[in-house]
């Protein structure tokens, strides 16, 4: 070292705002099969691996029943008509491969993961899946059996029984976003309604397919091969009309566990889907409020208060209707403590001046955050799939980063007047 | 492939660069070697707390997160029983802001009282939520207790007991930080969009003055060999009886490392391991069953652990599980079964690389084992693994005298339907 200059460290380096960065979605590829199914595929990445789901118009929306949906989802892995639940499993797990699936309100997926070399000699199995599922008795009581069980041992958690409740308060005990399964539900089930909700929304029902990650130049010969020939419908069926059902009393106080050292706080408002105009614009609002780590409400309850581990804000991501969402666990005696910290903080929203520097940095971290979830292949094929549900396209994402680059503080103070009022919040707690 | 380069600086600082041009982020991975086994036992908890400390401030820097959130990153940490790892994201562009940031806390800390006091709370709630608000939420500290007599292993890196954390006094934040948070016991892995000269001349720039400090020597108390099985039952108002097993297994640079971890994978992972086929499928004796170890650096703990089926008696329960044991012990597994595992092993350490994060993280992981380039070579080693080797690992570890056993069992006043 020569000519060494004294390090100043209390001066930050010099850095590019984020927020003068130039995002860009990566392009998605888009196929139809012979059959009309629509494929949207992202190559990318090193590593010879790839992710491949099949979305469903299966989600709880459109059972008569209650958890038919779920358990249709759960059970199709398990038996074919000539395959036992074991031998599906071990082929997957031979080949170092995932099938998992899950069922969400409007949607249900298949979801692979695994090796790209290995895909080909997987494909005709998930093809069997939706296809030939037999539902055998045995595996039905199974299921019901094990999941009464963790439901119970879920039912003695006061955060699991708080995220039930608020759904329940925000949509009604019926509608798809607010209904829990219950030890009820699970008795309830039967094979018949599983097999015809099989029949009707996978067999014979509406899929869309999502790949991404190191992509075999065969592909989409591959999936016309065993999905392109198969009589799925060209569109979505209706859903039928689900009108919210929402709770009258506001303010809710329940106790679960009478020994138990935690709350589970929620409050939670209703708030539109993403078309609504302000959607974009509430995004970067609940980053402030409660989004990240550098939030109003992580700052001032966890960092200054030490009332919780964590507390965080967010909305909802549905497809048709949501809610604004603040979430913590805090300790028994500073439950009411918390609740009106919370409100503190809405009030400065509402009234306080919104300093140019916070604001900076709250966008900062958003574009940051942004870019940095664009580099994947899975991350990238994720925004493309909640577009594609949504009935977005790539403009929805330039126009959020648009939102986030020009939005001003009396904007945000002005969403915050509109809808961080006290009185349009549930309040829960769950000891 | 993982390709790195390797410097050192000249007062110990163990660098690694790894360059992937293909995202437009950068990483930056911190790891002390220091975890919950260094540990006094009558001040648990600690290397934890610390952690949540090293973001209360730096001896020029007020706040940690501000400014890197300023600059697009993010950041978190973790504390195991082994190792301390800090790491942020943040765009290429602005990696000097990372350096920044880290280097000041390695030199020294701001040991605001303040900082201390929020962060004692806020641990303590993290207790409550993981531990003390949860079914079943104790049932590792009363494993550890059992399977550790001498090890620090014996304590949960959230800490032994709420009062530890409570009585932390600056004073033992400031040795902690002396001892531990130097450039000779860390290790800097710097990775994405970044070049080697650049990462370099950060290096020196930002960490090249801090003092090196001391080598910490690492004097840990072994665990004796257990001679006897051990067993323990307690009552608790959860809904459902549960099983917990756990048998001492190798330290993870052992060479028998791979075969225990492959054993696990056949009793435990997955729709068609041998555990849930046999006790949940066939038998339905569990509604849930896992079999799993922690990797830890010092001899570790093989686990199987379970929830019973209501009505179904524990030790019928635990017999089951043994005569699955009993097969893997006296039957070498076949050719297809110990292929798939380790098809398996290859496909999570493939997914696992996809990220600039986890693979700076494994980078620094490695280096502490040791030497980084066991990243790329370690898959050669389960593919060494054979059936004989199974069988004489099941014989090994799963020998009753090895064994610890709790019971973990439902209050039956308290508790009535399913």
């Amino acid at each position: 070292m020569t000519e060494k200059t004294l390090l100043n460290r209390k001066i930050a380096p010099r850095i590019k705002d984020a927020v003068d960065f130039n995002l860009e979605l990566k392009p998605c590829e888009r196929y139809t099969l012979d059959n009309g199914v629509e494929v949207y595929a992202i190559h990318a990445g090193a590593e010879e691996v790839l992710q491949l789901e099949w979305v469903f118009y299966a989600g709880n929306s459109y059972e008569k029943k209650d958890g038919i949906a779920a358990a249709t989802s759960f059970l199709l892995k398990n038996g074919t008509t000539s395959k036992s639940a074991f031998e599906i499993n071990e082929q997957f797990d031979y080949y170092g491969a995932y099938l998992n699936r899950n069922c969400y309100n409007e949607t249900a997926n298949i979801i692979f993961h695994g090796l790209t070399k290995h895909l080909e000699a997987l494909l005709p199995l998930v093809q069997e899946l939706v296809t030939d599922a037999s539902f055998p008795t045995e595996e039905l009581a199974i299921y019901q059996q094990n999941m009464k069980q963790r439901l119970t041992v879920n039912l003695k958690k006061c955060d699991v029984v708080a995220n039930r409740l608020i759904d329940e308060y925000l949509y009604g005990k019926h509608h798809p976003y607010g209904k829990n399964n219950t030890h009820e539900t699970y008795d309830g089930l039967d094979l018949d309604s599983i097999k015809s909700f099989y029949d009707r929304y996978y067999r014979h029902g509406h899929v869309k397919i999502f790949v991404a990650g190191y992509l075999p130049v065969n592909l989409f010969a591959l999936l016309n091969k065993y999905f392109g020939q198969l009589p799925f419908a060209s569109a979505p069926e209706p859903e039928p009309e689900h009108p919210r059902d929402p709770a009258l009393e506001k303010k809710q106080r329940v106790i679960n566990d009478p020994t138990g050292v935690q709350g589970a706080i929620r409050l939670a408002r209703p708030f539109p889907s993403r078309h609504h105009p302000d959607f974009k614009k509430v995004q970067v609002l609940n980053t402030l409020l409660g989004g990240f780590f550098g939030s109003r409400l992580m700052d001032n309850i966890r960092e200054d208060k030490g009332y919780t581990y964590g507390i965080y804000s967010y909305l909802q991501n549905h497809l048709k209707d949501g809610a604004w969402v603040i979430s913590t666990e805090a300790g028994r005696e500073v439950c009411e403590a918390t609740i009106g910290e919370v409100y503190a903080e809405l009030k400065r929203l509402r009234e306080g001046f919104i300093e140019d520097d916070e604001l900076l940095m709250v966008k900062n971290y958003l574009m940051g955050t942004i870019l940095g979830d664009l580099d994947g292949p899975f991350q990238i094929i994720g925004r493309w799939k909640n577009l594609v549900l949504n009935g977005l396209d790539e403009s929805y994402f330039y126009d959020s980063v648009r939102t986030i680059q020009k939005i001003t503080g009396p904007e945000l103070n002005t969403l915050a007047q509109q809808y961080l009022v006290d009185d349009a919040f549930y309040e829960l707690v769950v000891v | 492939m993982i390709h790195f380069d390797r410097f050192v600086l000249s007062n110990g600082l163990r660098v690694l660069v790894h360059q992937d041009n293909s995202t437009p982020m950068a990483v930056v991975n911190v790891l002390y070697d220091v975890g919950a086994r260094d540990e006094e036992f009558s001040r648990t908890g600690f290397a934890h707390l610390f952690e949540h400390l090293m973001f209360g401030g730096s001896v020029n820097i007020p706040v940690y997160d501000e400014p890197l959130q300023v600059a697009g990153g993010e950041n978190n940490a973790y504390t195991t029983n082994d190792l301390t790892n800090y790491y942020c994201q943040l765009p290429a562009e602005n990696l000097e802001t990372a350096f920044w940031l880290e280097s000041d806390r390695m030199l020294s800390l701001a040991f605001s009282e303040k900082s201390l006091d929020v962060q004692r709370k806020v641990v303590s709630e993290e207790f409550k939520e993981h531990y003390l608000n949860k079914p079943y939420g104790d049932a590792w500290m009363h494993m550890r207790e059992m399977a550790y007599t001498t090890h620090p292993y014996r304590w949960m890196t959230i800490g032994k007991e709420l009062s530890h954390i409570e009585q932390a006094k600056l004073e033992d934040v400031k040795r902690f930080f002396f001892k531990h948070y130097t450039p000779v016991n860390a290790i800097l892995v710097v990775a994405g969009n970044v070049y080697k000269d650049q990462v370099r001349a950060l290096a020196e720039k930002w960490f090249g003055d801090i003092p090196p400090g001391t080598r910490y020597q690492r004097n840990l108390p072994a665990e004796p060999p257990q001679v006897k099985p051990r067993r323990m039952e307690l009552t608790a108002d959860v809904p459902l009886d549960a099983f917990y097993k756990t048998w001492h297994m190798s330290a993870r640079m052992d060479d028998r490392y791979y075969a225990a971890d492959l054993v696990t994978d056949m009793l435990g992972g997955g729709g068609s391991s041998r555990l849930y086929q046999s006790l949940v499928k066939e038998k339905q004796l569990f509604s849930n069953i896992d079999c799993y170890h922690y990797g830890s650096l010092d001899p570790g703990l093989l686990v199987i652990e379970g929830k019973l089926v209501k009505g179904v008696h524990i030790r019928d329960a635990e017999v089951a599980v043994e005569a699955e044991l009993e097969k893997m012990k006296t039957t070498l597994v076949d050719e297809k079964e110990l292929q798939k595992v380790k098809n398996k092993t290859e496909s999570i350490m493939a997914f696992e690389d996809m990220s600039v994060m986890n693979r700076a993280g494994s980078l620094a992981f490695y280096e502490l084992l040791g030497d980084a380039q066991l990243m790329n070579t370690e898959l050669g080693q389960y593919r060494k693994v054979t059936a004989e080797d199974i069988l004489s690992e099941c014989q090994e570890v799963f020998r009753p005298e090895n064994s610890n056993t709790l019971y973990y069992l439902s209050n039956p006043e308290k508790e009535g339907k399913a």
